[in-house]
This record gives structure tokens, C-alpha cells and sequence, in this order.
């Protein structure tokens, strides 16, 4: 189909050169009929950065978390731009700290707790629109595009690892974005993932000096994270669900 | 019919960056800052949009970062400064995309979830925009002699 404009200017006839060519990725594409482009990805593993062979995993020591800190609350605000708004009902919380005591001997272990990334998300089953979805890699995220702000996932998350965005928001981070009628959760930091970096969280973790939070790669054997989850004892939460998230916590 | 309609609305818009605003007919596109686009302003009105949804599923779901389009690069250029200098957001009508799409009535998504500034600058709190914003117009409720005057004249007013 071509336009034609009024002073006689003809308009490019489809998206080429940068669509095709510039974006990062080879496509296969097929016109099937005027108008109805088939396209898809594909024969470009090198340029996907998201790679089924991984599955990003946090190990959490609560043994090193110090009951005070919230290095790593404050660091993902930083970082992703969210604050919370002081209202318990409506706040917004990617990672909040969370304090467990064992009524029976009283012991108490302090911990971060955020979306724990599992394998079968019950917030993937019950989304209605497909926005809520897992990446190849183990990243549990929602696409915001397709989001409808029904909060489906956050009452089937075991975890209260979701919240809605209530408010209009502006000021953004680019690799962040938010919105209100959205519902949101940590990301792992996928932004830096995908450039080879460690979430924001951990590093603060690690830059307290108190190094609870261990961030990698749970299929690599080689990996220090697969290493110490093969070597000493960790639990999931709430482990009756059969999740299996790719968040782990240990000496709880 | 509607085909016809919806198709004259899309000349209309196209056709929008072909007559100046010194005619009187369509809308006054801030200029720019840099380089043009290779593909030509035409290309770019009629597909930036396409470009960008393309990429954005590039980046959610295969984490594809380095797109050669992006939302936050557009503002590069395209940023419209007030008088004082600061970058417009996208709640002030001299905004860079509400020109034309204010003009063409055709709503614009994106910045309900993105930031609609350059990266380097503190947009405001969006709540200022709740009352005041051309993008919330009331009826003057939130100005308290207006709502005084309307109060008093409804109290007075004979059922």
C-alpha cells in the first residue's frame, strides 16, 4: 500500500531499514496477503541475550542479614525509580524486609523478600492476557503493554511480591518504566542482566560489607551460587507450593 | 463510509507536516536539534510508532537492549524547552508529540508508563498536573472562588 501525499511526496511503502536491519535481531518475514505481514524471530541466538540455559537465582543468607539494614530496599528505589508512599494499603513494594520469628523458640531472621522468580509462577497461570510472563532465562516479569490492571497476579502470588500502581507517575527511569493501572515486581534487574551486571540489591548487599545476597546462574554447575546451594542446606519459601523459585534463602 | 472517513482522517494527519503553520492548516512541529533522520520526516511520520512497538518486544522478551529505536533517544532531539530552559513533559501542550497528536486527536500511550524528558532531567511530580494540567481541565472546582461563586449561586438558586 502506498500513500500519496497531497503535494505529490509518496511515503515509504513499509518499515525497512530500521526495523529489518538495525534493530539487533535477524526476522523471517512473509507476506501472506496485501497488508498481512507474518514476521518472526529467529536464526539470531547470538544477538538474543535471553538464554534458556541459564536460570538467574538469588541465594540469601539471613545468617548476614543485620536486622537494621535495608541496603537493599533503598538500593532497588534507586534504581528502578519506585518509592514507597506511606500508605500500607496502596504502597508500592518491588523488595521489602521481612522478619520471621519461630513461635516455638522464639528465634527470629530478618530477610529480604521480592518476586522469587519461580519456576511454575501462579502468576503466570492465572493472567488473563498473557502480560504476566516468564523469560527463557527464569525471569519472571510483566509486560506492561498488554497489562490490564486486573490484579490476578497479585492475589495468586504466595509471596505478596506484586503491587499495583495506583498513581500517575512521572520522572521514570528509561530501562524502568511504570505506570499507572499497572501491576509491577522486581525484575531482577533484568536491565543489567542483560548487559552481564548483578541487581542492584546485591550489590548494595555486597557494599555493606554484610554480602548475605549471592546473585548467579542456578544451571551452571560451576557457578558459586550452584556451588553453595549443592554444598549447605537452603529452603524455598514457602516450599508446600512446589514453585521451585529461583530465590533461595538459607539459615532462615 | 468509515473506511473512507478513517482514510481521510490519516491524509489529513499525514498530510499535516506537509503544510506549514504559517498557513494556518495543520500543526506547528517544534524543531528538532541534531542530525535528521536518514529515512526522512515522512518515513518517520508515518511509521514511528511501528519502530518502536517492534522494539519494545525485542527488549521485553529477548532482552535485545541495544535497539537502534528507542523511546528515551527521541528526546534527544525532540525535546521542546520553556522559557525558562526546563524540559516540557508531555502534560504541556507545547510537548514535541502532542503538536501533532493533539492535532489528529489521536491519543498517545506511552507516557503513561514512560518518562517523556530526556534522562538527565527531574521531571516534576505528575500531581501538579491533576489540577492545573491542560491534560485534566476541570470546570474550576479546584479554584476556590469559583467554587465558592457556583455554591452560592446553586444555594440561591429556587428548586
Amino acid at each position: 500500500m502506498t500513500f500519496r501525499m497531497p503535494n505529490g511526496a509518496k511515503l515509504a511503502d513499509k518499515p525497512t531499514r530500521r526495523d529489518f536491519f538495525k534493530s539487533g535481531a535477524a526476522f523471517a518475514t512473509m507476506t501472506l496477503a496485501p497488508g498481512v505481514t507474518l514476521m518472526a524471530f529467529g536464526g539470531s541466538a547470538a544477538s538474543a541475550v535471553v538464554d534458556a540455559g541459564k536460570r538467574w537465582g538469588l541465594l540469601i543468607d539471613t545468617s548476614k542479614c543485620a536486622d537494621d539494614c535495608d541496603a537493599c530496599v533503598t538500593a532497588c528505589k534507586t534504581e528502578n525509580g519506585w518509592e514507597g508512599n506511606g500508605d500500607a494499603e496502596r504502597d508500592v513494594q518491588w523488595i521489602r524486609k521481612v522478619t520471621l520469628r519461630n513461635k516455638a523458640t522464639g528465634h527470629e531472621s530478618s530477610m529480604p523478600v521480592m518476586c522469587q522468580h519461580c519456576e511454575s509462577p501462579p502468576c503466570v497461570d492465572v493472567c488473563p492476557t498473557g502480560a504476566s510472563f516468564k523469560r527463557d532465562d527464569g525471569i519472571v516479569l510483566v509486560d506492561k503493554h498488554i497489562c490490564i490492571g486486573c490484579r490476578y497476579c497479585m492475589m495468586a502470588c504466595p509471596f505478596k511480591a506484586r503491587s499495583f500502581v495506583h498513581e500517575p507517575v512521572n520522572n521514570q527511569k528509561p530501562h524502568a518504566p511504570r505506570g499507572q493501572g499497572t501491576v509491577e515486581g522486581c525484575t531482577l534487574c533484568v536491565h543489567r542482566v542483560d548487559a552481564g551486571g548483578i541487581p542492584a540489591c546485591v550489590e548494595s548487599c555486597s557494599a555493606t560489607g554484610n554480602g548475605a545476597m549471592l546473585f548467579g546462574d542456578l544451571l551452571d554447575p560451576t557457578s558459586e551460587i550452584a556451588q553453595r546451594l549443592a554444598e549447605f542446606p537452603s529452603v524455598a519459601l514457602r516450599p508446600d507450593l512446589d514453585l521451585n523459585p529461583g530465590v533461595r534463602y538459607a539459615e532462615i | 463510509m468509515i473506511l473512507t472517513r478513517i482514510f481521510l482522517a490519516l491524509c489529513l494527519f499525514l498530510s499535516a507536516g506537509a503544510l506549514s503553520a504559517a498557513d494556518g492548516v495543520g500543526p506547528d512541529i517544534p524543531q528538532a536539534t541534531g542530525e535528521p533522520h536518514p529515512e526522512g520526516n515522512d518515513y518517520m511520520r508515518r511509521w514511528h510508532m511501528e519502530m518502536l512497538k517492534h522494539d519494545r518486544d525485542l527488549t521485553m522478551y529477548l532482552g535485545i537492549r541495544p535497539t537502534d529505536t528507542s523511546l528515551a533517544e527521541c528526546f534527544e532531539c525532540h525535546t521542546v524547552r520553556d522559557e525558562a530552559g526546563t524540559p516540557v513533559t508531555v502534560e504541556d501542550e507545547r510537548h514535541f508529540c502532542r503538536a501533532c497528536h493533539d492535532y489528529a486527536a489521536v491519543k498517545v500511550d506511552c507516557f503513561d508508563c514512560h518518562r517523556s524528558t530526556p534522562v538527565d532531567f527531574d521531571e516534576p511530580s505528575p500531581h501538579a498536573f491533576l489540577t492545573r494540567g491542560p491534560r485534566f481541565r476541570s470546570w474550576g472546582a479546584d479554584d476556590p472562588e469559583v467554587l465558592l461563586a457556583y455554591l452560592s449561586q446553586v444555594m440561591t438558586e429556587p428548586n
